[in-house]
């Protein structure tokens, strides 16, 4: 069967999938869950330009551009907030964060 | 084209398997090194999509820069593994469901938008450069996204430094505000003495 | 003219407002100057308007003096209707009100509350006027609280003693009883008339007489039998007819004076004066007449045997009153409208006497009332005897007497009715008379003749009280003994009440005993030689013989009739049956309505239960909020499953 969209789409649409199981399946290691949403994103962008290249419009590759960046951002950040967690908490443990409890 | 098939799936299967892996291992630092794996064979099915210049960047920036962040961080933290165990199996079948159900939808999705017909696009000439290409648009269509871009970067890392920020206690420092509202009694004390004989 | 009326119950009030604002600035002296000149006024004023009416030949004046407003038609106004029945009562109302405040000068000397109850029985005077001089409804129900209202003030007058407190409510909501009765039968008579003035709702009685009122289950009754019901049942309640009459003995917690003056002359005769002057609407309702002849008799007979078994000297004279209210609506049902009238001021004389009288021997026995701790005071209060002779003569019908003359005529017109009850109300007022002489009988022997069974210290005390007392005592005898023979003539068979009390053909005793009747002489040999005088005698005699001669005879009658003793003694049970089903079944109700409907529906349910019930739903809600991130992240995915499901499928 040649390569088709459908088979990009289809892969994005599983390492999506897998990225969701794994944030609900871990709930014991933060990390994990923040490497879930890594993956998550890389999901997204896989699916930007399998449309881009297929449709023949760059601007999914330049919206995969500024997803890497923000992604950057939003990694730098969390990890720096489970450091500060981890040095008050000393656990990484999902269950253990529980102030908001109601 | 049989071979860019084939090489697809090759792809298509490692970086599938290095995300299931990558999500049940128990070792963090396992983990983080699956995904690293999960974004290079991701890197090259990006090279099969004729996005070359991103697909560098990817390695570049994600696997260079953030997951060597992770690595740092994984390794910096004290983690108790034992304890990270437990309770894994209790929401597998869930988790397995719910993945399942979406991933089942999205196709349904795909399906009934009938994307097959679209067809392959046209070839590019010879001398095309992706990473050209990419740099006439964005310097000029999306401009403003980029400085914007560029700022938001700017915020994460003022954020992060100030997040995690240690103040050493043997640094000399100034305090402006404090120097401002000082008042006479902080500063001067009136003692009485007598008068020391000639 | 129209100044004149106005002025009659404005000098009352003016002397009640003084002395009741200003009482201790202006002392005790000053508080009865004030109240005495001001119904001293308003009687030589009533006495002025009386004999313009029937000597000068005036005119009847029917006119507003104030309108207060005008709703939807209906007419509400301060009105006067001065006609004969109205200057009779007004004289009759004013003069006795007038004996009793030169006769409290007496008898409150000592009390603290002296400028207060002479505020309170001028004040009584005005209400007492206006309720008589009005010329509608609006005003005839004003007066009639007002004088509800003052007789509660008078009753709980000494209000630190709670047995007045317990008498003067009771006073109070019987009355209520009736009153709203007499509220319902105005609206009746508002609703078919279109209107308040008495002489419109006389133009148009023929809209009652046609129209019907449905009661409950669908049966139509005739609406002028329903309007006159109605305001009967008031009558009922002011008047005390059985079974609205338990408040009267009650009544006798408050002092003497104003027993005499309420509760005997002019309050309780409000109910009376109220049917006469419908007499143009209950003439058209044969039902109406029944029921209060028969209402009427139970009262005149019932009534009058408990008065055997008192021992309190006013309650004696209190069941007595009972009675002679019973005898003038059985007058009032024979269509004997006159005759009612008539007796009511014989009555009004002889009984304020009687108890003016049973206030003098209180005031010499230091405030003793039981009469078995009386006896043989004839010869310590000569003048008090003399006058209670005359009153008792009076009250039992001794031929020549007031009393006679007016109690003769209710016997002959009851005789000669046809209506339903007739008969039956003839036997009770003929039974009453016995009854009558016996127990009034009974009271002078007791308290006047025999044995002394007072103690060594009240009987050195026993002295006739001052003429502030024993002169208006006199002054009071004097019309109990003529006035029947003076006043019968034109009274009933002239034209004094013509035009004013109305009565059809059919139904006129009056003019029926008016044919035989020549004069007054002529009627008092007449009823020698009827039974009435001769029952009267029989009472006379057998209270004389038990009470002065065999006084055993008293006792072994109590104990072998016990039974009949003990129902009398309860009065007939009445109390008991109003205290454990009104009053306790309102209690009832209140304590029901304030612990299941209150606490446990309104507060508990309600109340509490939305505030439990929201409570509850939080908790159960706040489970959601569990504070863990993949809790929220699942949330979030399966939100977003949902959603895509909704969008792609739906």
């Amino acid at each position: 069967m040649t390569l088709g969209l459908t088979h990009f789409l289809v892969l994005s649409a599983l390492l999506f999938s897998i990225s969701i199981a794994g944030i609900i399946i871990n709930r014991k290691n933060l990390i994990i869950l923040l490497m879930s949403i890594e993956l998550m994103l890389l999901a997204v962008n896989l699916n930007f330009i399998a449309f881009s290249h297929y449709l023949d419009d760059l601007a999914g590759q330049v919206f995969v551009f500024f997803i890497l960046t923000v992604a950057a951002a939003e990694a730098a950040i969390g990890l720096a907030i489970l450091v500060v967690l981890f040095r008050n908490r000393r656990s990484i443990n999902v269950a253990d964060l529980d102030e908001l409890k109601g | 084209m049989w071979i860019e098939t084939l090489i697809f799936y090759f792809f298509a299967a490692v970086t599938v398997g290095s995300a299931l892996a990558m999500i049940t291992l128990r070792n963090p630092v396992h983990a983080a090194l699956l995904l690293v794996l999960t974004f290079f064979s991701s890197a090259f099915i990006w090279m099969l999509l004729e996005a070359e210049f991103l697909a560098i960047t990817l390695v570049l920036v994600y696997v260079g820069a953030v997951m060597v962040l992770f690595l740092f961080v994984v390794m910096m933290l004290d983690i108790n593994l034992a304890v990270l165990r437990e309770g894994f199996a209790r929401f597998l079948p869930v988790g397995a469901a719910l993945a399942l159900i979406l991933f089942g939808m999205v196709v349904y999705a795909y399906r009934k938008a009938g994307l097959d017909a679209i067809g392959a696009p046209a070839s590019k000439p010879a001398d095309y450069s992706n990473t050209e290409a990419l740099g006439q648009v964005l310097y000029t269509d999306y401009v403003f996204a980029f400085e914007v871009a560029a700022v938001i970067l700017l915020v994460a890392i003022v954020a992060a430094i100030s997040l995690t920020l240690r103040r050493r206690g043997d640094t000399k420092y100034q305090n402006p505000s404090e120097q401002i509202r000082v008042k006479k009694a902080d500063r001067l004390r009136v003692i009485k003495m007598e008068a020391e004989k000639r | 003219m129209q100044n004149l009326y106005l002025a009659i119950p404005l000098a009352s009030l003016f002397g009640a407002v003084v002395a009741g604002l200003f009482g201790r600035q202006i002392g005790r002296a000053g508080a009865h100057w004030v109240t005495i000149l001001g119904v001293a006024v308003s009687f030589l004023l009533s006495l002025l308007v009386l004999k313009d009416l029937l000597l000068d030949g005036g005119e009847i004046y029917n006119g507003s003096v104030y309108t207060w407003m005008i709703s939807d038609g209906i007419r509400f106004e301060v009105g006067f209707l001065i006609d004969n029945l109205t200057a009779l009562m007004m004289v009759v109302v004013t003069g006795v009100s007038l004996m009793v405040h030169i006769y409290t000068i007496g008898y409150m000397h000592d009390d603290p509350g002296y400028q207060r109850f002479f505020s309170y029985i001028s004040l009584f005077t005005f209400s007492m006027l206006m309720l008589v001089m009005a010329n509608n409804f609006m005003q005839l129900f004003f007066g009639w609280e007002a004088v509800g209202l003052v007789s509660y003030l008078l009753i709980g007058f000494w209000y630190k003693k709670e047995t007045a407190i317990y008498a003067n409510m009771k006073a109070f909501l019987v009355n209520r009883v009736g009153d709203f009765g007499f509220l319902l039968g105005i609206a009746t008579i508002l609703y078919f008339t279109g209107s308040l003035d008495y002489y419109e709702v006389f133009g148009k009685a023929d809209r009652l007489i046609d129209g019907g009122i449905e009661i409950l289950d669908g049966t139509v009754w005739s609406a002028i039998t329903v309007a006159c019901i109605l305001l009967f049942i008031g009558a009922m309640g002011k008047s005390a007819q059985v079974p609205l009459h338990v408040w009267l003995p009650d009544s006798m917690e408050g002092p003497t004076p104003i027993s005499a003056l309420i509760h005997a002359a002019t309050m309780v005769t409000a109910g009376i004066f109220m049917v006469a002057r419908m007499s143009p609407l209950f003439e058209f309702s044969e039902t109406a007449l029944s029921f209060v002849m028969v209402i009427g008799a139970t009262t005149a007979f019932f009534m009058g045997l408990i008065g055997i078994v008192q021992n309190d000297i006013k309650r004696v004279i209190a069941y007595s009153t009972l009675s002679q209210l019973g005898y003038m609506t059985v007058a009032l049902g024979a269509s004997a409208y006159s005759v009612a009238i008539f007796h009511l001021m014989t009555h009004a004389f002889f009984k304020a006497l009687l108890f003016l009288a049973a206030g003098a021997v209180i005031i010499a026995m230091h405030h003793e009332q039981d009469m078995r701790r009386m006896g043989g005071l004839k010869k310590y209060l000569p003048i008090t005897y003399w006058v209670s002779l005359i009153g008792t003569l009076a009250l039992i019908g001794f031929p020549g007497s007031s009393g006679f003359f007016s109690k003769d005529s209710i016997i002959e017109a009851v005789h000669l009715s046809e209506l339903p009850g007739s008969g039956y109300a003839y036997a009770m007022v003929l039974m009453g008379v016995f009854v009558t002489a016996f127990y009034s009988f009974r009271l002078l022997f007791l308290v006047f003749h025999g044995k002394e069974r007072m103690d060594a210290h009240t009987r050195d005390h026993l002295k006739e009280p001052g003429p502030v007392v024993w002169l208006p005592l006199v002054l009071l005898a004097i019309p109990s003994a003529i006035i029947g023979w003076m006043t019968i003539k034109p009274l009933l068979f002239g034209d004094f009440f013509k035009g004013v009390l109305f009565t059809l053909k059919e139904h006129d005793v009056v003019a029926e005993i008016g044919e035989e009747f020549t004069t007054p002489l002529a009627f008092v040999l007449h009823g020698m030689g009827g039974i009435a005088v001769w029952l009267a005698a029989a009472g006379f005699a057998l209270a004389w013989y038990i009470y002065l001669r065999n006084p055993a005879l008293a006792e072994q009658a109590k104990i072998r009739f016990a039974l009949i003793y003990r129902i009398l003694d309860q009065k007939y049970f009445f109390d008991r049956f109003n205290e454990i089903v009104f009053a306790g079944g309102a209690r009832l109700i209140g304590s029901l309505l304030w612990r299941i409907a209150d606490s446990m529906i309104i507060d508990g349910l309600i109340v509490n239960g939305s505030a439990y019930l929201v409570g509850r739903g939080a908790m159960v809600l706040r489970r959601v909020q569990t504070g863990y991130l993949n809790h929220y992240a699942f949330a979030m995915v399966a939100g977003l499953i949902l959603l895509l499901g909704w969008a792609i499928l739906g």
